[in-house]
């Protein structure tokens, strides 16, 4: 892909994108992960609210970054379209970080929410996982959709709560991973050690990947007719 | 008009600058209880093209001729920039002009390349940037205020109906009577960006200014500006 800026894929960081609908926990991955990954790798995040800046604040709170490195994108109540159809604002916000804080290794944007059909431009973003929660039920994940069926990585967040509301966890992971024709689906859980673990060490390869080129960004494609839920 | 197909890419809000997540003020004149409705927006409306509007269109003007001329372009560049600094006594509505007139390089840097971009300050206002970009792509200094003009009320209406539901076709239908507005006051714009940078004008809406400021502090709200 041409990449917008001109920079070479192996001189900048690798830009990962965390998609999902609203709740299913983008905010809480992004900062598990920073806190897995801040002392090998240097990090940056931008994040994409609907309304104002609570999830940067929400992350700054957390401490898991010198609240510098958190840098929020308002969306003006069109978050899929500030991560597809029109990314400059997240660009800059993205290339501000890469240059403040030369050199990154991982600048992670996590998407405004919205529905189940918004994924990240490839012109924005190397990679993308798409997270869903156990909450939403057993079924979404049968439902497809683009970020469902071809984001880089599928996330079943919040497994600790499965029992609670019926679901069964290996099921869902089972009917993900067909509708993803065996592409890869993480089952998560902040409480679950060994899940953050397999996560972190996802992000790993992929920046090991990116740096010796052999990853480049692919495109879950286009969204399904538009239906906001 | 000569170009009108560069005027009508230009003055496209599918353009991906990030002009959705502004309101032109809109936002906080409706939490103010100034706008409610298409005749109060309209009203509104009709206020922002002849103060913002009318401003921005004659610095867009001003910038297209700058950039059009053989050189000097990047004094010229900052002399807009201070101009309109000076005219825009708000500081957020002054922050919120030099992001979009940074998002809007970003985008023609891409768009249509050109070496006379790179002469714009890191920051330049939005109306300095819609005017070089004008001018990169062919147009003239009255298309220019022409394309400043029409987002300065195509903006804000947008918004409004996402703010406060209103009718879009009522809303279309107010943008529509607005046009023989925009078309006078483009004329004056293109007068004034032939003219000198002192002689520009300085029309004025302290009570919007007032409610930007607002709303640059609000931390619950749909639009950035
Ligand atoms: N039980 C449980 N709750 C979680 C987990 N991850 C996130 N949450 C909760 O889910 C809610 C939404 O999380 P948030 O990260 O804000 O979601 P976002 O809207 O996708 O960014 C919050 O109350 C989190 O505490 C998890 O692994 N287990
Ligand atoms: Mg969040």
């Amino acid at each position: 892909m041409n990449r917008s800026n001109g920079t070479s894929s192996s001189t900048r960081a690798l830009r990962l994108g965390v998609a999902g609908p609203v709740g299913t926990g983008k905010s809480s991955l992004i900062a598990t992960l920073c806190r897995a990954l801040a002392d090998e790798l240097a990090l940056a995040v931008v994040t994409n609210d609907i309304y104002t800046d609570e999830d940067a604040r929400f992350l700054r709170s957390t401490g898991v970054l010198p609240v510098e490195r958190i840098r929020a994108v308002e969306t003006g109540a069109c978050p899929h379209t500030a991560i597809r159809d029109d990314i400059t604002m997240n660009l800059i916000a993205v290339e501000d970080l890469e240059q403040g804080f030369a050199p990154l290794d991982l600048v992670l944007i996590e998407s405004g929410g919205d529905n189940l059909t918004a994924t990240f431009s490839p012109a924005l973003i190397d990679a993308q996982l798409f997270v869903l929660d156990v909450a939403g039920g057993g079924d979404v994940a049968r439902k497809g959709g683009p970020g469902i069926a071809r984001a880089d990585l599928l996330v079943i967040n919040k497994t600790d709560l499965a029992p609670y509301v019926e679901v069964d966890v290996e099921r869902m992971v089972a009917d993900a991973t067909a509708a993803r024709h065996g592409a890869r689906v993480l089952a998560l859980s902040r409480h679950e050690p060994a899940s953050v673990r397999a996560l972190a060490d996802w992000v790993r390869e992929l920046r090991g990947a990116q740096l010796a080129g052999r990853h480049g960004p692919v495109d879950p494609g286009a969204p399904a007719p538009h239906v906001h839920r | 008009m000569a170009n009108l197909a560069a005027l009508l890419l230009l003055a496209d809000s599918r353009l991906p600058a990030g002009g959705y997540a502004h309101s032109g003020g809109l936002e906080a004149a409706v939490a103010a209880g100034l706008v409610d409705d298409v005749a109060s927006l309209e009203h509104f409306l009709a206020g922002r093209a002849a103060t913002v509007g009318l401003l921005g269109a004659a610095v867009a003007a001003a910038a297209c001729r700058v950039t059009a001329a053989p050189q000097g372009h990047r004094a010229a560049f900052t002399a807009l920039d201070d101009a309109l600094d000076a005219r825009t006594p708000s500081p957020a509505q002054r922050n919120t002009s030099r992001q979009l007139g940074r998002q809007l390089v970003r985008v023609l840097g891409q768009v249509a390349p050109d070496p006379r971009l790179g002469e714009l300050a890191g920051q330049p206002h939005h109306a300095v940037a819609l005017g070089a970009g004008a001018a990169v792509l062919g147009l003239d200094a009255r298309a220019a205020a022409y394309a400043y003009l029409h987002e300065s009320v195509a903006g804000p209406a947008a918004a409004a109906i996402r703010l406060l539901a209103l009718d879009p076709f009522a809303t279309h239908a107010a943008l529509a009577r607005l046009r023989a507005r925009l078309d006078r006051l483009a004329s004056r714009a293109d007068e004034y960006g032939a003219g000198t940078v002192a002689d520009l004008p300085a029309p004025a809406a302290p009570l919007l200014d007032v409610y930007a400021e607002a709303h640059a502090a609000r931390t619950s709200r749909l639009f950035a500006s």
